[in-house]
């Protein structure tokens, strides 16, 4: 891994990214605003005898969902766009290494992430008034992680697309069924056996139930921890995953 | 400078390359000489996008082999040493010509003056803060040779680099190209243009996939008794479908103008 080649694609990326004032926007705006809808939809109900509001439940878990939701798209048609624009050919004709591609992608928008789960961790506390038992500061590391999850999911499916169109088909394919299975609307001990030995093999079933651990543990528990490590195993897995199908030489 | 004791640039032997089902290069041989220009002309469709997308190691050869300065087209170590340019422009549209010319400057590792001079000799000095994708066609073409030219490479590759540009920008182009090959480099330019054969010292004539010709232009108007390039290329054209298909002798070719 060349540093300075690592350095100049993710800068060169973020420059893109800069230019479009929409995907600045849909980057560090939409989360937040969307978090507050969602607030104003359950405003009216009534906090359980456990003291917590629905929002307090329900408000936490789509902070796990909405930055992958967001992540995945942008990165999916940027990546498309330069397998398809003939500047993948000529980057594979320097003496860049597919890793040192997929690694400028990654760090680029995963810094856009941490940006992205700051805002919308402050918004959801200080503005919305979430309440969690657990630190607000795990809540945003839960965010920037799946921020990075939505960024190599994105990454290796754009593989499978054989335009910027097909690439946006795969957001609703790969994101609605994992948000499902994930436990947001009714615990998966409630579900079939068989949709839950498929959320276990889904990555955002790990985003939730560590999001579940921060809201009702006033302490870092250990399974919060695995939770993570497990999120962090689908990012490389997906990262490594995108560096199989990217291709040197094309048929 | 002899040429001919020097090892060539470029090393072709039975190379094929099949696309699905298609015969896209149909085993052919050759050595392209360092240090000149050496036209591939043929008509569109031929396989010149494809042989040169084999010799920097884009494309996946079926059989036989390709070689670049005695290495394996592709080669790690080849990378800094070819520039290519491809047919249509491959610049970032929403990046400036300094900062496209600027990113490649960062990938080949080299400094950074060089950035403003290669902008400078493909005359984009008063464009480049402007957005790549507000420039127009040629100018964008301009930018991606500059991209190329940045690292300082040994071969440069370069795929109907003056397409669509106006006369006088085409003879400038010509003039640099000619002005690289004085200071000992390598360059391979496709055209479909028979009038900018005249700029080559080499000539490699293609269609379907196979090699016509490969010698001077004066070499090859010698041997077909032709005035001229467009000519002498229809009369190679006849003699190889005349051995091929008799009943047929008077195949027009698509497009060599």
């Amino acid at each position: 891994m060349n540093p300075s080649i690592l350095a100049a694609t993710t800068a060169r990326i973020l420059t893109q990214v800069r230019r479009d004032r929409r995907t600045v926007f849909m980057i560090l705006v939409v989360p937040a605003l969307l978090t507050v809808l969602f607030y104003f939809t359950l405003s009216l109900q009534h906090a359980g005898p456990d003291g917590r509001t629905p929002f307090d439940r329900l408000g936490i878990l789509q902070l796990g969902v909405l930055p992958c939701a967001v992540m995945f798209p942008i990165t999916a048609i940027t990546m498309r766009r330069e397998r398809s624009n003939g500047t993948l050919d000529r980057l594979f004709a320097t003496p860049m290494t597919k890793l040192e591609l997929l690694a400028g992608y990654g760090s680029a928008f995963s810094l856009a992430a941490v940006a992205q789960a700051v805002i919308v961790t402050l918004v959801a506390f200080r503005v919305t008034d979430l309440h969690t038992s657990g630190s607000a500061v795990l809540v945003a590391m839960v965010c920037v992680l799946n921020a990075i999850l939505g960024v190599s999911l994105g990454l290796f499916f754009s593989a499978f697309a054989q335009t910027e169109f097909q690439a946006v088909q795969f957001a609703p394919i790969v994101l609605v069924p994992q948000l499902f299975m994930a436990g947001v609307f009714i615990p998966r001990e409630q579900m079939p056996g068989w949709v839950q030995s498929i959320s276990d093999a889904l990555p955002l079933t790990y985003a939730v139930e560590a999001l579940k651990q921060i809201s009702t543990h006033t302490d870092a528990t250990p399974r919060m921890w695995r939770d993570m490590a497990l999120i962090g195993v689908f990012i490389v897995a997906a990262l490594l995953g995108g560096a199989a199908t990217l291709r040197r030489k094309t048929p | 400078m002899s040429i001919a004791s020097a090892p060539p640039a470029i090393r072709i032997d039975d190379l094929r390359i099949d696309r699905g089902s298609h015969t896209v290069i149909d085993t052919i041989s050759l050595s392209v000489p360092s240090g000149i220009i050496t036209g591939l002309l043929g008509p569109s469709g031929c396989g010149k996008t494809t042989l040169m997308r084999a010799l920097v190691g884009a494309q996946q050869i079926t059989a036989g082999s390709a070689a670049v300065f005695e290495q394996p087209a592709g080669a790690r170590s080849l990378r800094r040493r070819i520039g290519y340019v491809t047919q249509s422009p491959s610049i970032y549209p929403d990046l400036t010509t300094a900062e496209n010319v600027g990113y490649f400057a960062r990938l080949y590792g080299v400094r950074k003056d060089r950035v403003r001079e290669v902008i400078d000799a493909v005359g984009l000095t008063s464009k480049k803060s402007e957005l790549a994708g507000n420039l127009s066609g040629g100018q964008q073409g301009r930018v991606s040779l500059a991209c190329a030219l940045v690292c300082d490479p040994d071969l440069l590759i370069l795929d109907e680099p003056t397409v669509g540009l106006d006369p006088v920008l085409r003879a400038e182009l010509w003039e640099q190209f000619g002005a690289l090959a004085r200071r000992g480099k390598t360059l391979l330019i496709s055209s479909h243009a028979m009038d900018e054969a005249r700029h080559c010292a080499e000539l490699i004539l293609m269609r379907d996939g196979a090699i016509l010709a490969h010698a001077a232009p004066a070499d090859i108007m010698r041997r077909t008794g032709c005035g001229d390039l467009e000519s002498a290329f229809l009369s190679l054209i006849r003699d190889s479908t005349d051995d091929l298909s008799p009943l047929r002798p008077h195949v027009i070719p698509e497009a060599v103008s």
